[in-house]
């Protein structure tokens, strides 16, 4: 399967004597070998998200089938710019974070340094505006089981006066809405967050001079997963944020 | 006992001067080591205490059984009870019991390695199980949880005031565990073999693992997530799961089997490859159909994930839906009885020996062999309408899951004793608590087919009088039972001191864990391996004993 | 680039990033222009592809995956399939739990 990781083992016939380059750790032949080993572990842990991130995917599709019409108005109570400016925001986050990446692979420390800064900063402006708008639904009743009321559905809502008021039962399912809004976003938000608090660790360890002296994996897999969060709100915002605008 | 291949004279053999245990010594080089075979041992005693806490909820379970009425506890101490009985046994026993112990011990060993790829992931993931065992037990000491080891919603959610969400936690963070241990074995089997060990030259033990990982790292997480549903209904009530609010209790099911099932392959597979080595070794001869039994375990690890919804025939799904799930079921038997029927293959003109772990290996065979045969009763859609929620399917899943994976775990601990300690467990003994465990095995369970045939409802705590009989034949079964577990637990510590010293291979096997000192350098090897030959090719290995190229001990 | 260590890595250029984060950005606008267009159940679909447009830019070049090994390229194979898996399956019952009952 992966005979060329074999390959690069046997051709230096088992045993070599080595002059343990810095960064490799004494159960690893080769540098090559701990750092296939480690973006590898790294790609598992993702496969590990996209399931964990999968069980609510899969929920969000049932109950978007079963009661669309809560869906629609759910989805209309959300506000487009935030979610759109949000989405922006990450994906510059990402390319920061690519670009982070590249400087540590070109060595370049002060690069590495401005890319991760402007990542936190990105991050933390992602979580602002999430946070602005937690509040504000928070302000709207729209948080199932602590603060909730179907007013905003039994009625016509002022921000979309063309959606039509819901029939009482159906206008309670939005409640299936917002739980998902909340665990999804909130979940996200939970993995944006322990993100940030690792870009903070990574920053000062790159002022001292870690990740631009050719050892790099730790950047790299903390990319791989900085952009696997990335993906999850690519999918998020169609799905929360753009249910039948149009309507 | 006759044996043909002559086993090595042991009384001349001595203790390597230095391995893996006496390197360091002192608590902290023990809690701090990244050396994957002290973190098996500190697994194997955890383990073990978990397991007998277990154990004794178990022995509750059973005496309140004695008679029809509910006298020794209330009924919903008997749910409490029979609760922590299961996810004790579940979550902190078998998922982690061969894999965690064993399989940290041998895999890096087996594939020629130093170390698994990420040794401080694996410590890390043996605190995580420790921090969901104390979660666990502040659960039990403050109250108890009786939700049974399913956390059924909206039984969980909304109608119990026990300590559902303690419980809960704990299960979350002990998944997070058992995820990194996988995901530790994959990337070891992946990029850490030794030069000349291919994919088709590993022991079948690894390739079983390799498959119960899979299902580790893909099915937990989704597990998580429903406790993290289940753990937010509960504490600030959004609605996915509750019908008042329009979510459906069905997908909980849904998502809490899409990994439960294939939870019950994380508990049988790497049992599967004890057994293989076990069957191997001591009848001398490569495991028939190599390959067939290699691929076997990668398809179950494949079709678990498709027939989830037999746990759920007669929950409300739908009848077509159930009707593929349950031709689906029938598949997923396939690959077990090629197991089965390859290890009957390799016994056939073997030379046979009848040491401890090959009794435990004989006992896993009927009684798997039973239990998997149950499981498709239960798989057939009207059989299982009448049998469901029966003793007949707690017959089943211990005949499984205790005939199958704790006999394939004690079958293996025996088998690996004197490499882990360098020192054998006393043999009289040790076969007698085998043949104990067995008839005490059959005298527990096996009266429950019964039982659920005849329709004795499980979980709970009373039942019609006319069931007495069987159940106490169930309960004196247990006690037997009791002693088979007791028996190892004593001797195997006493062998720590007093057992005869092993040597480097005392049964003569082939595996690459057999050519070095027992017990481990602490790196295993004193140089890599080259691997030249077949796994279980015992010619090769007479080859080299005769040209004495066994490396030495110390 | 001269690394000790010969990491034969693809280093992906700037300007691909450059470009593939335009990219994403123009997506994001054009996803949420076309919702605003009435399309029936298209709105839905074209709203999926575009995401996984845009995933799969990420995955491939901001996650390297269009430069890396077989085997990482496997196991993201491996979650989307379990995923599916999930959600086909699932769906198998709630698609057809209301049949032959109207
Ligand atoms: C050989 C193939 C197997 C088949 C066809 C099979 C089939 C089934 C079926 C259909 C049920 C559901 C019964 C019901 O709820 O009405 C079931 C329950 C169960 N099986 Fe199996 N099974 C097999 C192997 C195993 C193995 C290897 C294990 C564990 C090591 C296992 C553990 C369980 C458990 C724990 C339950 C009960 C879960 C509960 O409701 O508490 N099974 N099995
Ligand atoms: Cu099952």
């Amino acid at each position: 399967m992966d005979s060329h990781a074999l390959a690069a083992q046997t051709s230096e016939t088992g045993h070599i004597e080595h002059a343990h380059p810095p960064h490799l750790r004494h159960h690893f032949e080769t540098v090559e070998q701990q750092r296939e080993a480690a973006s590898f572990g790294m790609w598992l842990f993702l496969l590990t998200e996209i399931m964990f991130f999968g069980g609510l995917f899969c929920a969000y599709l049932i109950y978007r089938n079963w009661y669309y019409p809560a869906f629609v108005v759910g989805s209309h109570q959300l506000k487009i710019w935030a979610g759109t400016t949000n989405t922006g925001v990450l994906i510059g986050s990402s390319f920061t974070m690519a670009m982070a990446v590249y400087s540590s692979q070109v060595r370049n420390r002060a690069a590495l340094i401005g890319y991760l800064l402007l990542t936190i900063v990105l991050g933390t402006v992602f979580l602002g505006i999430k946070g602005y708008e937690w509040h504000d639904e928070w302000e709207h009743h729209h948080v199932p089981g602590l603060n909730f009321s179907v007013s905003d559905f039994v009625h016509t809502s002022a921000a979309y006066p063309e959606d039509k008021p819901l029939p009482l039962d159906m206008a309670e399912k939005t409640q299936v809405y917002f739980s998902l809004y909340f665990a999804m976003t909130g979940m996200h938000a939970l993995h944006m967050i322990i993100g940030v608090s690792l870009l903070i660790i990574l920053l000062a360890q790159a002022w001292g001079g870690a990740y631009t002296d050719g050892h790099m994996t730790t950047i790299e897999n903390f990319g791989l997963y900085w952009h696997f969060v990335d993906i999850i709100w690519i999918f998020l915002f169609p799905l929360l944020y753009l249910i039948s605008r149009h309507q | 006992m006759s044996t043909i291949v002559s086993l090595p004279d042991q009384s001349t053999a001595t203790l390597p001067k230095v391995s893996y245990l006496n390197k360091e010594y002192g608590l902290k080089s023990w809690l701090l080591t990244g050396d994957h075979k002290r973190i098996a041992i500190l697994y194997l005693i955890s383990i073990t205490f978990f397991f007998f806490i277990g154990g004794a909820m178990a022995g509750l379970i059973r005496l309140e059984l004695l008679t029809p009425a509910s006298d020794l506890m209330a009924a919903d101490t008997y749910n409490k009870v029979f609760t922590m009985h299961g996810i004790i046994m579940v979550f902190l026993f078998l998922v982690p019991s061969v894999p965690a112990t064993i399989g940290n011990f041998l895999i890096p060993i087996m594939v020629g390695a130093k170390d698994l790829a990420f040794p401080k992931i694996n410590l890390l993931s043996w605190y995580l199980y420790i921090a969901g065992g104390i979660l666990l037990m502040t659960a039990l000491i403050s109250g108890g949880v009786d939700t049974g080891w399913t956390f059924t919603t909206p039984l969980s959610t909304h109608y119990l005031n026990t300590h559902v969400i303690t419980a809960g936690l704990a299960v979350f963070v002990a998944g997070f565990s058992s995820i990194f241990t996988g995901l530790n074995f994959i990337v070891t089997i992946h990029r850490m073999r030794a030069p000349g060990m291919t994919w088709f030259r590993l022991p079948l033990f690894v390739w079983s693992h390799y498959a119960a990982s899979i299902l580790m790292v893909l099915g937990t997480p989704v597990l998580a997530i429903t406790l993290v549903l289940v753990i937010l209904e509960r504490t600030i009530g959004i609605g996915v799961f509750d019908p008042a609010k329009g979510g459906d209790p069905l997908l909980f099911q849904h998502l809490f089997w899409f990994y439960s099932h294939p939870a019950v392959y994380i508990m049988i597979l790497p049992g599967m490859g004890v057994i293989s080595e076990v069957i191997s070794t001591f009848s001398r001869k490569r495991v028939f159909g190599y390959t067939a039994v290699a691929f076997s375990s990668v398809a179950i690890a494949v079709f678990g994930f498709f027939v989830w919804a037999h746990h759920m025939f007669i929950m409300g799904v739908s009848n077509y839906s159930a009707l593929v799930f349950s031709l689906l079921t029938m598949l997923v038997a396939v690959p077990s009885a090629i197991k089965i029927f390859n290890w009957a293959a390799t016994l056939y003109k073997g030379s046979i020996t009848f040491e401890t772990p090959m009794l435990y290996a004989f006992g896993f065979m009927g009684l798997f062999t039973i239990g998997g045969l149950t499981g498709v009763f239960l798989g057939s859609l009207g059989m299982d309408i009448h049998l469901t929620e029966t003793y007949f399917i707690v017959a089943h899943f211990h005949f499984v899951m205790v005939g199958g994976m704790l006999m394939a775990y004690l079958s293996g601990v025996h088998f690996w004793w004197p490499k882990m300690t360098g020192r054998m467990y006393p043999e009289g003994l040790s076969k007698l608590a085998a043949v104990t465990t067995f008839i005490g095995f059959i005298l527990t369970f096996f009266p429950q087919f019964i039982l659920g045939y005849l329709g004795m409802p499980r979980r709970y705590a009373a039942y019609p009088p006319e069931f007495q009989v069987l159940n106490v034949f169930s309960t004196a079964g247990a006690s037997v039972l009791g002693v088979g577990y007791l028996l190892p637990l004593l001797y195997l510590t006493w062998s720590l001191k007093y057992g005869a010293i092993a040597g480097a291979n005392p049964w003569q096997a082939t595996g690459l864990e057999w050519q070095i000192q027992s017990p481990p350098l602490t790196e295993n090897f004193v140089e890599t391996p080259i691997v030249t030959h077949e796994a279980y090719d015992y010619e090769w290995l007479a080859h080299k004993t005769e040209h004495d190229e066994v490396e030495t001990v110390g | 680039m001269s690394e000790p260590t010969h990491h034969e890595q693809h280093i992906v250029t700037p300007k691909i990033y450059l470009i593939i984060g335009a990219t994403l950005l123009v997506l994001t606008g054009a996803t949420t222009a076309i919702s605003y267009v009435e399309l029936g159940v298209f709105n839905a679909v074209v709203a999926l592809a575009i995401a996984c447009i845009k995933a799969s830019l990420v995955v491939l070049f901001f996650m390297h995956v269009k430069y890396s090994s077989k085997l990482t390229k496997l196991t993201v194979a491996a979650g989307l399939f379990t995923f599916l898996v999930l959600i086909t399956m699932t769906m198998t019952d709630y698609i057809s739990r209301a049949w032959g009952l109207w």
